[in-house]
């Protein structure tokens, strides 16, 4: 769900009691932000009163006799002023950053604990969201928009103190136009608030439609629907026209009022003051000044009305963040369990066992924690290590749900996953997990040199255990071909390799570890003959002796399986060798046709080349 | 050589600038409104000043007075006032003047508003409509996420240059020649020190802002990193958890996220400096006047209302000049993105040739001798890769040619020529409809009449009904046609079962569609059409095999008066067609009915016999 259409919730507090914690550590700092910023805005109450004196003591007495304390004296404050405010912002920078990178880091190793079911149920692009933009708007919120709240409220209540000291009856009538004017400007923030939403939408519509009009092209142009598309086009840009131009009205209405205010209070200074001037009661410089803080008083009620407005908004970022940090893991690791085998970031390796690969699935029945319906019922099945298991279906039929339990990324309902013989919440995730490998159909590599990537599960390999997995896979040609050798870049994603050479590398990868499990979920993207011919030898070699869990597609892939499982919209419809199916003419048999005839198709064309 | 290049430059400026202009054009109004409201508010605050200063001065101080000339009938009335009256009266004024201010900043505040979202929408529908018209092979050149970067930031840049920084210049030069005309018009000495603060304060400005502009860049670049690193790490979630990996992946988002977040606190810490040294400046420069009015005022030369005016016009000069600064030097880095918006609209876009003509379709197609490979971008060796060699094929109307081959075999290729996705060169043979080359037919008209359904089609984020049907000028007058395709497309009964039944969403917004879903909605899309010539590359892929039976006989019957041209590598698909073509390396191996490839006993053969008669395990 795109963040921006979400509705404002109403969090107790706007949710600020939730931050406390967070904001703790940074206490002093921010104390410290607050009184200098208090100290600043005194400082620039202080400065018309220069003027009033001015006019009054120099111009009215027609004198320049204190001329020079004066001038040292402003030149003090104004240097005091600039200590003031250089100090305040910059921490409240560092008090906006320090706490935006708290935060990042804490939701980020949050992640890092909790279970799949929190991914299936979110989309990268929503966590991404969380860590990157919630933080930051946070940090702002406690830094930023504080500070405005500080700086203008002390300007406000300082300059309505020393006007009420000088001629209360005066100040009493600017003080008529403030709730006038605040009531019209929270009015329009709340308008503006709801059109920039609105704008927000209609921007990403946009990018959306520029989106489909380029990834679309061939179909737009051989539908020959341009027409079409573009009047959909200029449907939606007249529309985020028509927004903001609203917004700019409410806009306009906002400082034209602050505007008109500013006068209209200086017009009743003038008018009112004007005559008591003439009766001898208020003397000209501080008329002026008088003037100076009519006019300066209606700026802050801007900044002050916005930063609250941003509260409000923020308090969504609050919401999903302390969420996020919320949500515990339904795969967690008992404490007795930590207490022994350690925890993701300190593990005990001294107290982990040799794992031999056996598995078994006693009793397991399952249903994913989004989903309604059981995918495993009572299921049960011995897996000696060294088996090889194919588990086949259709794309979407549900295939990963095996290897996700034996891999500990979900926990069966009901029943137990026993490893080694025993029940796999006894040991930790982490001592499961280096003893597996893992190969994704789509490899996934980080952004780095192959070295970097190889090493991703063995951080402690040297070059010639790199070089011999990638000799066992054949992929040592990737290497030696290019220049740089184990140092070439790899790019975002492993973008600069292609597809072969990305999957040949994460089967390196997988090996190097030396797993006692290996999961194997095989690409169905066609690769050129060659390489496809490597990664069946490197399927070959991996395999041999190890536990394996393949999610196959290709002939000889599932025929030589230990045991084949055939999964048919979520649920195991048939199990057994590839001649016990075969012979039962069920739903893997046509599964099995069918991919034999495209593959014997194709092998007969390559034949003929 | 270089002669050449320098004139290509000049040639590359001249059209960036006539398309901003081009793009100026319809909104340049607005914007002259716009700076119009705000001279004439500038010049109402402006007064304002004066007025305090002549009820300073006059009414208060008792001064003699002379109202200016176009005033001096006024004159008379003034006088005879007494000092409430007139207070009143000037009060009056300043309130008039207010809302007058107050109206003017709104107009110029909506009509800029106007004006730039006139021209953004402009730029974007320019835009997008040049992308649609351009040719196909123009897509495959570039990448999609940079096509809409372009349409996207660099719009905005463009449009902040034009409608925020160039009117905020021409009004806010405007405003200080107008402040500076008045204070001279009070007093030289007092406005020569605030004419001479004004360039320093600018340059300043705009040297710093140029100065951390390197270093803005740096923060974004380490956001990018960091950013980057958390989408790896969650795209990449099952990696990282099934090597156990999550302490290293802590470790170096740890080590990034202080490297962003020290490189902004540098920043800001520069910034601070920066708004510090400008505060002090102003600040000085206020002084400066501040004690200088005061001995002037002392010294007789300088009233106390024109010290208080004075006061008051430099204190509206100091804002406006500093955001000057930052506007110069933000407008430098505008003309990289108008030349990246100006290498899209300059593509050149896809043209009939002059006098082209409506398709004809009373005729048959025939590839004549066609050979085609794509431009040398495509291939790593940087020489033209042949996709075709010397193809020719007849297709004879109303009949149904299937054709057979591998990946890469140049059947898709031989479709996109047909429909002119990518043109033929001249000298390569040519493609004829009804005898006429199709380089002499209009584009869209040929379209029209050539319906294709694609292996992966593409399908668009409306609703179901507007997927299917697309190509009607009014969907919901078609409703019929509509689920009469989804039938035959076997689809009717998934979309009805769907909670939104054929309203519902594809796409982002909305359900995502299986493979075979998508593939069937495409041939009711395409069914819907019906156009008299209809092409299936290998459509039917991610169908299951019933599905697959029951769509071909709906097929049979729907395009029974069509010219269809089916690509499968399944021989149950094809067999049925008039005629069959067997497609290895960009030539035609084999070509005639099911029946007499048969007896040729060829490749056609030897794949029938693999796909019907099964070995012996499958059979057995």
């Amino acid at each position: 769900m795109d963040e921006n259409t979400t509705k404002i919730t109403h969090l107790k507090l706007f949710g600020l009691p939730k931050l406390l914690p967070h904001l703790k550590p940074h206490a002093p700092m921010m104390i410290g932000m607050i009184l200098l910023g208090i100290a600043g805005s005194v400082v620039d109450i202080i400065f018309p009163k220069y003027q009033e004196y001015a006019i009054n003591h120099f111009i009215g007495g027609n004198t320049l006799d204190t001329i020079v304390p004066f001038t040292v004296t402003y030149l003090l404050f104004l240097i005091m002023k600039i200590i003031f405010d250089m100090n305040s912002t910059y921490m409240s920078s560092k008090i906006e950053m320090y706490i935006g990178r708290d935060l990042k880091k804490k939701s980020f190793d949050h992640l890092q604990t909790l279970s799949f079911s929190y991914f299936n149920r979110n989309s990268v692009g929503y966590v991404h969201a969380r860590v990157m933009s919630d933080t930051g708007r946070i940090g702002t919120l406690v830094s930023w928009y504080l500070m405005d709240c500080v700086w203008n409220i002390t300007y406000m209540v300082g300059a309505l103190a020393v006007m009420l000291r000088t001629n209360w009856k005066l100040t009493l009538i600017v003080l008529v136009v403030i709730p006038i004017v605040s009531a019209i400007v929270a009015l329009m923030q709340k308008k503006l608030t709801d059109a920039n939403r609105q704008i927000r939408e209609m921007n990403s519509k946009i990018t959306g439609s520029f989106n489909e009009g380029i990834t679309g092209a061939k179909t737009v142009k051989t539908l020959v629907t341009e027409d079409k598309m573009y009047n959909r086009f200029t449907e939606e840009t007249s529309g985020m026209k028509r927004v903001s131009v609203a917004e700019s009205r409410y806009r306009g209405i906002l400082w034209t009022s602050l505007t008109a205010a500013s006068y209209i209070a200086l017009a009743l200074v003038l008018y009112r003051g004007g005559i008591l001037n003439v009766e001898g009661v208020m003397a000209l410089g501080t008329l002026s000044l008088f003037m100076s803080y009519a006019m300066g008083i209606m700026q802050p009620i801007r900044w002050i009305v916005n930063s609250l407005s941003q509260l409000i908004t923020v308090q969504v970022n609050i919401e999903r963040l302390t969420g996020l940090l919320e949500t515990a893991s339904d795969v967690a690791d008992s404490e007795e369990v930590i207490a022994k085998y350690g925890d993701m970031f300190e593990p005990k390796r001294e107290n982990w066992e040799e794992l031999s690969g056996d598995i078994e699935f006693e009793n397991v029945s399952f249903k994913y924690p989004d989903g309604d319906e059981y995918v495993l019922r009572d299921f049960n099945l011995k897996i000696p290590h060294g088996t090889n298991v194919a588990i086949v279906g259709e794309t979407g039929a549900g295939k990963s749900t095996l290897v996700n339990l034996v891999c500990r990324f979900f926990e069966p309902t009901s029943g137990r996953l026993l490893i080694d013989g025993r029940d796999a919440r006894e040991r930790s995730q982490l001592w499961l997990h280096s003893n597996i490998g893992y190969v994704l159909q789509t490899p996934h590599l980080f952004s780095g040199t192959i070295r970097d990537n190889l090493k991703y599960g063995a951080p402690d390999a040297t070059d010639e255990e790199i070089m011999a997995a990638l000799e066992t896979v054949s992929a040592a040609g990737i290497v030696k071909k290019s220049e740089k050798g184990l140092d070439t870049e790899v790019g975002e994603g492993g973008d600069l390799l292609s597809t072969g050479e990305k999957q040949l590398i994460s089967f390196a990868r997988a090996i190097l570890c030396q797993p006692k499990i290996l999961v194997l979920d095989e690409a169905t993207s066609s690769i050129d003959t060659f390489t496809e011919q490597l990664i069946q030898n490197a399927i070959e070699k991996v395999i041999e002796g190890r536990t394996t869990f393949m999610i196959a597609h290709r002939l000889s892939t599932v025929r030589n399986a230990d045991i084949i499982l055939v999964v048919r919209d979520g649920v195991i419809v048939e199990s057994g060798t590839h001649r016990e199916l075969i012979a039962k003419k069920g739903y893997y048999h046509s599964l099995y046709t069918r991919q034999y005839e495209r593959e014997a198709t194709d092998s007969a064309f390559a034949e003929m080349k | 050589m270089k002669q050449k290049h320098s004139t290509k430059n000049r040639e590359t400026a001249r059209f960036n600038r006539q398309m901003l202009l081009s793009f100026l054009r319809g909104c340049r109004h607005f914007f002259v409104i716009s700076i119009a409201a705000s001279v004439l508010a500038s010049l109402c605050e402006l007064v304002i000043p004066k007025i305090i200063s002549f009820t300073v001065d006059s009414v208060l101080g008792g001064e003699p007075y002379e109202l200016p000339a176009p005033l001096g009938w006024a004159e008379e009335i003034f006088r005879s006032m007494n000092v409430g009256k007139l207070l009143t009266l000037l009060a009056g004024l300043i309130l008039v003047i207010a809302v007058l201010m107050g109206l003017c900043k709104y107009l110029e505040n909506v009509f800029n508003r106007k004006g730039s979202e006139t021209l953004v929408e402009t730029m974007r529908n320019r835009l997008y409509g040049h992308i649609g018209r351009l040719p196909f092979a123009w897509f495959m050149k570039n990448q999609t996420g940079d096509i809409i970067q372009r349409c996207t930031s660099d719009v905005e840049t463009v449009k902040a240059f034009l409608s925020e920084q160039l009117t905020s210049v021409v009004s806010t030069t405007l405003l200080i020649v107008m402040s500076l005309a008045f204070m001279f018009g009070i007093n030289t000495t007092l406005a020569c020190i605030a004419l001479v603060s004004i360039p320093v304060v600018i340059a300043y400005s705009a040297f710093f802002h140029g100065k951390i502009g390197a270093r803005f860049q740096y923060c974004d670049e380490n956001e990018g990193k960091l950013s980057s690193i958390v989408q790896e790490n969650l795209t990449g979630v099952r990696v990282v958890r099934a090597f156990g990996r999550e302490k290293y992946e802590v470790d170096k988002f740890t080590a990034q996220n202080d490297v962003y977040c020290n490189a902004w606190v540098k920043l800001s810490f520069l910034m601070s400096m920066f708004w510090c040294a400008g505060d002090l400046i102003s600040g000085l420069q206020v002084m400066i006047i501040l004690v200088t009015g005061a001995v002037l005022c002392v010294d007789g030369s300088l009233s106390t209302g024109d010290f208080i005016a004075i006061m008051s016009y430099n204190g509206m000069l100091t804002w406006p000049v500093r955001s000057l600064g930052r506007v110069i030097s933000e407008m430098s880095k505008t003309g990289v993105s108008i030349g990246r918006i100006g290498e899209i609209m300059a593509a050149e876009e896809e043209t009939d040739v002059p006098g082209a003509v409506d398709a004809d379709l009373s005729g048959d197609i025939v590839f004549d001798h066609v050979s085609f490979g794509y431009d040398s971008r495509t291939s790593s060796d940087g020489a033209v890769h042949e996709i075709l060699h010397d193809l020719s094929l007849e297709i004879k109307k109303g009949s149904t040619v299937g054709i057979l081959g591998m990946t890469g075999s140049g059947k898709s290729t031989l479709v996109s020529l047909l429909c002119r996705l990518y043109e033929l060169p001249e000298g390569n043979g040519k493609i004829t409809l009804s005898g006429r080359d199709i380089r002499e037919i209009k584009a869209s008209s040929l379209r029209k009449n050539i319906g294709i359904v694609l292996q992966e089609p593409f399908l668009f984020s409306r609703t179901l009904r507007e997927n299917i049907g697309m190509t009607f000028d009014d969907v919901n007058a078609n409703e019929e046609a509509i689920t009469e395709a989804a039938r035959a497309a076997c689809l009717d009964e998934t979309i009805r079962n769907f909670t939104n039944g054929y309203e519902t969403t594809v796409g982002e917004r909305g359900v995502t569609l299986s493979g075979g879903q998508k593939q069937r909605t495409a041939i009711a899309r395409l069914l819907a059409a019906a156009p008299p010539v209809m092409i299936f590359d290998d459509s039917l892929s991610a169908v299951d095999s019933e599905t697959d039976a029951k769509i071909r006989a709906a097929l049979r019957e729907k395009t029974a008066d069509s010219t269809v041209i089916l690509i499968s590598h399944r021989i149950q698909t094809l067999m049925s067609a008039d005629k069959i073509v067997v497609m290895a390396g960009g030539r035609i191996t084999e070509m005639g009915t099911h029946e007499e490839l048969l007896k040729q006993n060829g490749i056609y053969k030897k794949i029938n016999d693999i796909q019907t008669g099964l070995p012996e395990e499958i059979a057995g």
